[in-house]
């Protein structure tokens, strides 16, 4: 037997409940927890844009939650333009934030990683737990913007200077409301940081025998990347938020500009430079894209081999170097977040050029997967289904990019729904897919229940077409130059577009009403889902290895030794990276 | 009272590639003999001391070129003088590497048995906190003498910029202090872990780069 006994943690188990579940030490709660809020997020996020929707298809329909909510922001039920905004920001910053950067990174990463790793816990267990509580306040912090008079902030969740600097006097939500925002990123930040540190120190040091780097399973490939890319990306932000919080504070001018005039007065300070913070934001922007990204190009890559019975086209390193590539070049193409910011034309070709070249590693990952499906035994399970989901949602998205890459073209598409449409796809709900494809597949480890896989492809087909109706629209309206950050067409020449955005709203709805057969589905299992086995899937790493749910220290006190890749597969035939029998695949 | 420092498994390094426990060469044959594996010393907290550190040069980086861009777009900015007790702070901060080094030093030595005394290192490790909390009170010197100058925060971009570096710097010296305070009182609870005191001590001794490197941006830029 390929394992020797060992020492098991190198914490004790926690005794109690407070210890146990809520300020626990063990990665796997604190996996759970992350997810939890994950999800309670995006339903808020969910509802919020469910809110937008309906206001921008029904311009005078009445949503009294609103009205409670927010008496000045919606008086009876009506919401004003700068209320629409404000949503529109929370919306952004809730779903960026603390759904797509936390649940495929820090909510899978922290569950899955360690046991992929074989290792009992985190390095830093503490520093663990302390991750995901700063991560907390900074949603209560956000949270709280929607209950406090002046409301959330109106800046979009990029809080563009000097709108965002420059205090109350730029409109509602822009005093006490953008301080607590900058608050809670900042927090977002601290504790982003210290997972990213978690995650890297974790991969390099506690491995188990025989794991090397070129059998490390790609999830934990692309935590580990990810884990770089926000390490250095974060901390760039840290800094920006600070000299927002100086600006607005402190009274600075770091990104005020002279003479400048807000609602007829003029603003006390001089020479700052909004651009700066454009700059400074948006070198922690465009990574932000790939950080909530590449996770999820991690979990598919780990899941297909287990459901196409076959390693992947190129092995291991085709796609990790793929993905270091995506991961590097997403440092060096900030600017084209820029083109019509006023920055020099020169400059908008300079970022041009590599924004071109990181289509290369992501086009080279696309067909990675696409080619591995050529001739496979493929097993359309719920899984498998929003694995591919993930890739025709990231195909689709990625083609817009070509078009906005182009500063000629992004000039007039810049300010368009089109950039909606596309980012939504290409990293919003791509991401959403790759997650719930992690869901499904990590469900039965997580809870040692599975999940009803009818309503899951059910959950599926319907999100598939319903993201579809919703977002290739708004590519559409773009095109016909449908403004983005409009809270209402009543009064234009946008008119014509109406009915394009009833039916996006009506999708939207239903979109969403979906979502709540994955939320039953999820509460259910785990109470009455048929008991799983350790390895339903039969899949080969190390998660699969233990039971379902591992115990505290994940392995019972064993130490596993590694012998084989992560994808040993060979059409019904696998070997588990533990077992000592021979390579079938090579890996 | 008897001290203990734990020593890492002295593991021969012959391997030309290493990275964790799993990497390089470390791993089972597919035999499963497991004779043949190696177990590899286990380093998490230098390794995240470096990772943390690398967070930090991005963070001044970013400061570093937000000051130049300012600089580039300004019409409001205005020369200043830098405080002459800078230079006194800096001599603190350079001189408390040397005794945290010395330190470090005195500490194997007395896990080899070649020093038996745990006061020396206890000493050295005193006067290095003492000239670190020496530096934090130089830099609040520094800025109440910018005050009494009119020079606050908000007053021009130079100041902006002076106060801001200095303070981020000054904090992240506080928390190197607290790591000095954490491993003085593990030596003198006889746990101290020796990787513990190398990554409190690169974490230090980087921050001694890390102010030079300012005072010199400071000096040229301001």
């Amino acid at each position: 037997m390929a394992e020797t006994q060992v020492h098991a943690a190198h914490h004790a188990p926690s005794q109690g409940f407070i210890r146990k579940y809520v300020f626990s030490v063990d990665h796997k709660i604190i996996g759970i927890q992350y997810l939890t809020l994950s999800m309670v997020s995006a339903f808020i996020g969910m509802a919020l844009s469910w809110a937008m929707r309906i206001h921008l298809a029904y311009p005078d329909f009445r949503i009294p939650i609103l009205g409670w909510l927010s008496p000045n922001g919606a008086p009876n039920g009506l919401m004003t333009p700068e209320y629409y905004l404000s949503l529109m920001t929370m919306h952004g910053t809730i779903m960026a934030f603390f759904v797509l950067t936390a649940a495929p990174f820090a909510g899978f990463g922290n569950f899955v990683l360690p046991i992929q790793v074989g290792a009992a816990d985190m390095a830093f267990p503490r520093l663990n737990m302390s991750s995901f509580w700063v991560t907390f306040v900074g949603f209560l912090l956000a949270a709280a913007t929607f209950f406090i008079p002046d409301g959330p902030p109106l800046s979009g969740w990029t809080a563009y200077a000097p709108l965002s600097a420059v205090g109350s006097v730029a409109g509602p939500g822009q005093g006490l409301g953008q301080t607590l925002w900058v608050l809670s990123i900042a927090m977002f930040c601290v504790a982003s940081l210290m997972g990213a540190l978690n995650f890297i120190v974790t991969t390099l040091d506690m491995r188990t025998k025989g794991l090397t780097l070129s059998r490390l399973p790609l999830s934990t490939w692309a935590w580990f990347i990810d884990a770089w890319v926000s390490l250095l990306a974060f901390a760039v932000l840290l800094p920006c938020g600070l000299l927002l919080a100086l600006d607005r504070l402190g009274g600075t001018s770091f990104f005020i500009p002279g003479g400048l005039v807000f609602n007829d007065q003029l603003q006390p300070h001089s020479g700052g430079s909004p651009l700066l913070f454009q700059h400074l934001f948006w070198f922690f922007g465009h990574p932000e894209v790939y950080i909530i990204i590449l996770p999820a190009f991690g979990i598919v890559s780990h899941i297909f081999p287990t459901f196409i019975r076959k390693p992947l086209v190129g092995g291991w390193k085709v796609i990790t170097f793929a993905e270091i590539a995506v991961g590097t070049l997403s440092f060096v193409v900030w600017g084209h977040h820029m083109f019509v910011s006023g920055m020099s034309p020169f400059m908008a070709m300079v970022f041009s050029v590599p924004t071109l070249f990181i289509t290369i590693p992501s086009v080279i990952a696309v067909l990675v997967w696409v080619f591995s499906l050529y001739g496979a035994n493929i097993r359309f399970d719920t899984p498998m289904l929003y694995s591919l989901g993930f890739v025709s949602l990231f195909i689709t998205g990625g083609i817009g990019g070509f078009f906005l890459a182009q500063p000629s073209t992004d000039s007039y598409l810049h300010a368009t729904s089109f950039v909606v449409g596309h980012f939504h796809f290409t990293m919003g709900l791509s991401a959403i897919f790759a997650t719930f494809a992690g869901f499904y597949y990590w469900y039965p480890k997580i809870f040692g229940r599975t999940m009803n896989e009818k309503l899951g492809k059910l959950h599926f087909w319907l999100s598939f077409v319903g993201v579809y109706c919703v977002f290739i629209t708004l590519h559409l309206t773009g095109f016909a130059g449908s403004v983005r950050r409009y809270s209402a067409f009543v009064d234009d020449f946008m008119i014509p577009l109406m009915p394009a955005q009833r039916f996006m709203t009506i999708s939207a709805l239903l979109l969403g009403a979906a979502q709540f057969i994955f939320l039953f589905n999820a509460i259910w299992s785990r109470f009455k889902g048929p008991k799983s086995s350790d390895n339903p899937w039969g899949a080969t790493t190390l998660e699969w290895a233990t039971t379902s749910p591992p115990p505290f220290d994940n392995f019972g006190g064993r130490q596993l030794t590694v012998y084989h890749g992560p994808m040993e597969y060979d059409d019904e035939a696998s070997v588990m990276q533990t077992s000592p029998e021979a390579s079938i695949a090579g890996t | 009272m008897a001290t203990t420092v734990y020593e890492p498994p002295q593991v021969e390094r012959h391997l030309p590639y290493y990275s964790g426990k799993g990497g390089g060469e470390n791993r089972a044959p597919a035999g499963g003999d497991l004779h043949a594996v190696e177990d590899r010393p286990l380093d998490p907290a230098q390794t995240g001391i470096r990772v943390a550190l690398g967070a930090i040069t991005m963070s001044f980086a970013a400061l570093t070129s937000a000051m130049i861009v300012r600089q580039g777009t300004a019409l409001d900015w205005r020369h200043m003088t830098l405080p002459s007790v800078l230079y006194l702070n800096t001599i603190a901060l350079l001189v408390s590497s040397i005794t945290l080094e010395v330190s470090r030093r005195r500490v194997t030595d007395y896990a080899r048995g070649v020093q038996t005394q745990i006061s020396i290192p206890m000493l050295w490790l005193l006067a290095t906190l003492t000239l670190g909390l020496l530096f934090v009170v130089g830099q609040s010197v520094a800025w109440l003498k910018l005050r009494a100058e009119g020079l606050y925060l908000a007053s021009n971009p130079n100041s902006s910029f002076f106060y801001l570096l200095t303070g981020v710097h000054a904090t992240h010296v506080l928390g190197g202090l607290l790591a000095l305070v954490y491993v003085i009182s593990k030596l003198r609870r006889a746990v101290l872990r020796r990787s513990t005191f190398a990554a409190a001590a690169q974490y230090w001794h980087f921050m001694g780069a890390l102010w030079l490197y300012l005072l010199l941006l400071l000096w040229a830029k301001l």
